[in-house]
């Protein structure tokens, strides 16, 4: 890192699920207010990473700095921290079905930090009208919603305490193009209108693209490249021009195994 | 296979579950009696696992007592059979059918609910999603459910007891031609205090007991439909089991004391 001191800083980050090594030595950092994406193919360990950072998964070993504090302890006070300083949007959006759109949205206002209803409820449908949705829809209940409007509710979940960092798993996955290009939209505003420091992963080139100041590239369990959206088409690594333009020949190998072959 | 290792390993997957259980039961009832409080879950809650088992366990009690009086009635070998009738009956359902039946009920309804609605959210990320927004989802999500099905439980099968009690009355006043003051004096005569007491004592073990399988299974719960699927099952299991187990020993403790 540069002179600035990093928002996030991942040291040699290693977690494995028995015999499987899913990151082996992540080192990375994202500075303030800069938006990082992370792309990869699936079991890359992209969701790994970003629940490590989150507190949900406890590493095996290395280093993790939120803020300038090391949390890969995940003792209770530092997922207290991680939390305080972030919001999410869940790849399944992962809205509280039992819960009105706009008590999911004020969820941390209401039950995190005890606040009033009226006071919640008037920053929820604040946060609604952010991402283009109107109060009466924060009436409505999740199952009620089509697959955008439950990204965008998610959004509104995840700025509602204007956290310092946001994080985006799969923000587009599941959406047809022009959703896409709307969340993606939405992303780049909000993350610009609060000033956040951004880490998304996907496997989505355009989203990568439209909301990412620096892009970097998770392969077997390392970042193997890392650099300004710009320079992906020429990045030099055969492995991310083989990703980039989604090809099924090259130094990727997919694990597929067909039936009666070993 | 190794016989002895497959039972070592057996032996070593029941402990190891009963210590998770028992860690799960301790820290669930310390959520439901520290703060923070989560007031709206507990009383949604309430409602869901008191109030809307009402008429279950109101079916149940009133059928169990009806059937009750008709079978010591017909079972007796003395000609004035109906006589003993509230005093059996009376006893055997506020000590014991009247928890343990209401008990069953509410474990088929609830735990399985708790089990199936807790493991919804823990596949569907939900639960990861609660640890983000800075609210502990085990505080929120167990902790009110405990002390909700525990607080139930007592209310319904006092009420459970009077429903059952008032199923004898009607077998025996209407069907088996006793007189009502009759039935009503030697209920009253013959059951005491510590028989109501005992069965409301019962009641409390085991709604936190029902509590308890229903949120430890959902929460633990993992692999999809499936995984939430297993863990409905088992939770109802368990509950069925526990409730059978600690009803033998409340009982064995009663009667000792």
């Amino acid at each position: 890192m540069s002179e600035q001191t990093a928002k996030i800083e991942i040291s040699g980050l290693h977690k494995s699920f028995g015999a499987n090594h899913v990151l082996r030595g992540i080192d990375l950092d994202v500075a303030p207010g800069k938006s990082l994406v992370v792309i990869g193919g699936s079991g890359s360990g992209k969701s790994v990473l970003l629940k490590s950072v989150l507190g949900l998964i406890k590493p095996d070993r290395g280093t993790m700095k939120v803020d300038g504090r090391d949390v890969a302890r995940h003792s209770a006070s530092d997922k207290k921290f991680v939390a305080e300083q972030t919001g999410m949007l869940f790849q399944g959006s992962a809205l509280f079905d039992s819960l009105t759109v706009w008590e999911n949205v004020a969820f941390r206002l209401l039950y995190g930090e005890h606040k009033s209803r009226t006071k919640s409820k008037d920053k929820a449908i604040d946060c609604l009208a952010q991402v283009g949705l109107t109060a009466e829809v924060g009436e409505l209940r999740p199952s009620e919603l089509s697959g955008g409007m439950q990204k965008r509710v998610s959004l509104a979940r995840a700025i509602a305490a204007d956290p310092q960092i946001l994080f985006f798993d799969e923000p587009t996955t599941g959406l047809d193009p022009i959703m896409s290009d709307v969340i993606n939209n939405l992303i780049v505003d909000r993350v610009k209108a609060i000033g956040a420091t951004a880490v998304s992963i996907t496997h989505d080139m355009k989203s990568a693209c439209k909301i990412a100041d620096e892009i970097a590239m998770l392969y077997q369990g390392v970042i193997i490249w890392r650099g300004p959206p710009d320079e992906l088409e020429d990045s030099g690594n055969p492995m991310v021009d083989q990703f980039v333009h989604g090809r099924a020949d090259g130094p990727i190998q997919m694990q597929v195994r067909r039936y009666g072959k070993k | 296979m190794n016989p002895i290792a497959a039972i070592g390993r057996l032996s070593l997957d029941i402990f190891g579950e009963i210590g998770r259980m028992t860690t799960f039961a301790v820290e669930g009832a310390l959520a439901a009696v520290t703060p923070p409080f989560y007031w709206r879950p507990f009383l949604q809650s309430l409602a869901r696992i008191g109030y809307a088992s009402l008429p279950v366990v109101g079916l149940t009690a009133i059928f169990t007592g009806g059937a009750l009086a008709l079978n010591i009635y017909e079972g007796s070998i003395f000609p004035d059979a109906n006589a003993f009738i509230p005093q059996i009956l009376g006893v055997s359902i506020v000590r014991e059918l009247g928890p343990v039946l209401a008990s069953l009920m509410v474990a088929g309804r609830c735990s399985s609910a708790m089990a199936a609605e807790i493991g919804a959210m823990r596949v569907t990320q939900q639960i990861d999603a609660m640890s983000t927004l800075s609210v502990n989802p085990f505080r929120y999500l167990v902790g009110p459910r405990i002390l909700a099905t525990t607080i139930a439980m007592p209310i319904l099968v006092l009420i459970a007891d009077i429903i059952g009690v008032y199923g004898g009355y009607l077998v025996s006043v209407y069907l088996l031609d006793m007189s009502a003051p009759i039935y009503i004096n030697a209920l009253i005569d013959f059951i005491s205090h510590d028989d109501v007491t005992s069965g409301l004592i019962k009641a409390t073990v085991f709604g936190f007991l029902i509590a308890v399988t229903g949120c430890y299974y959902g929460y633990r719960s993992g692999g999809g439909a499936t995984g939430v699927g297993n863990a409905t099952r088992t939770a109802v299991v368990a509950a069925a089991v526990l409730i059978f187990a600690a009803n033998y020993a409340l009982t064995s403790l009663f009667v000792d004391f």
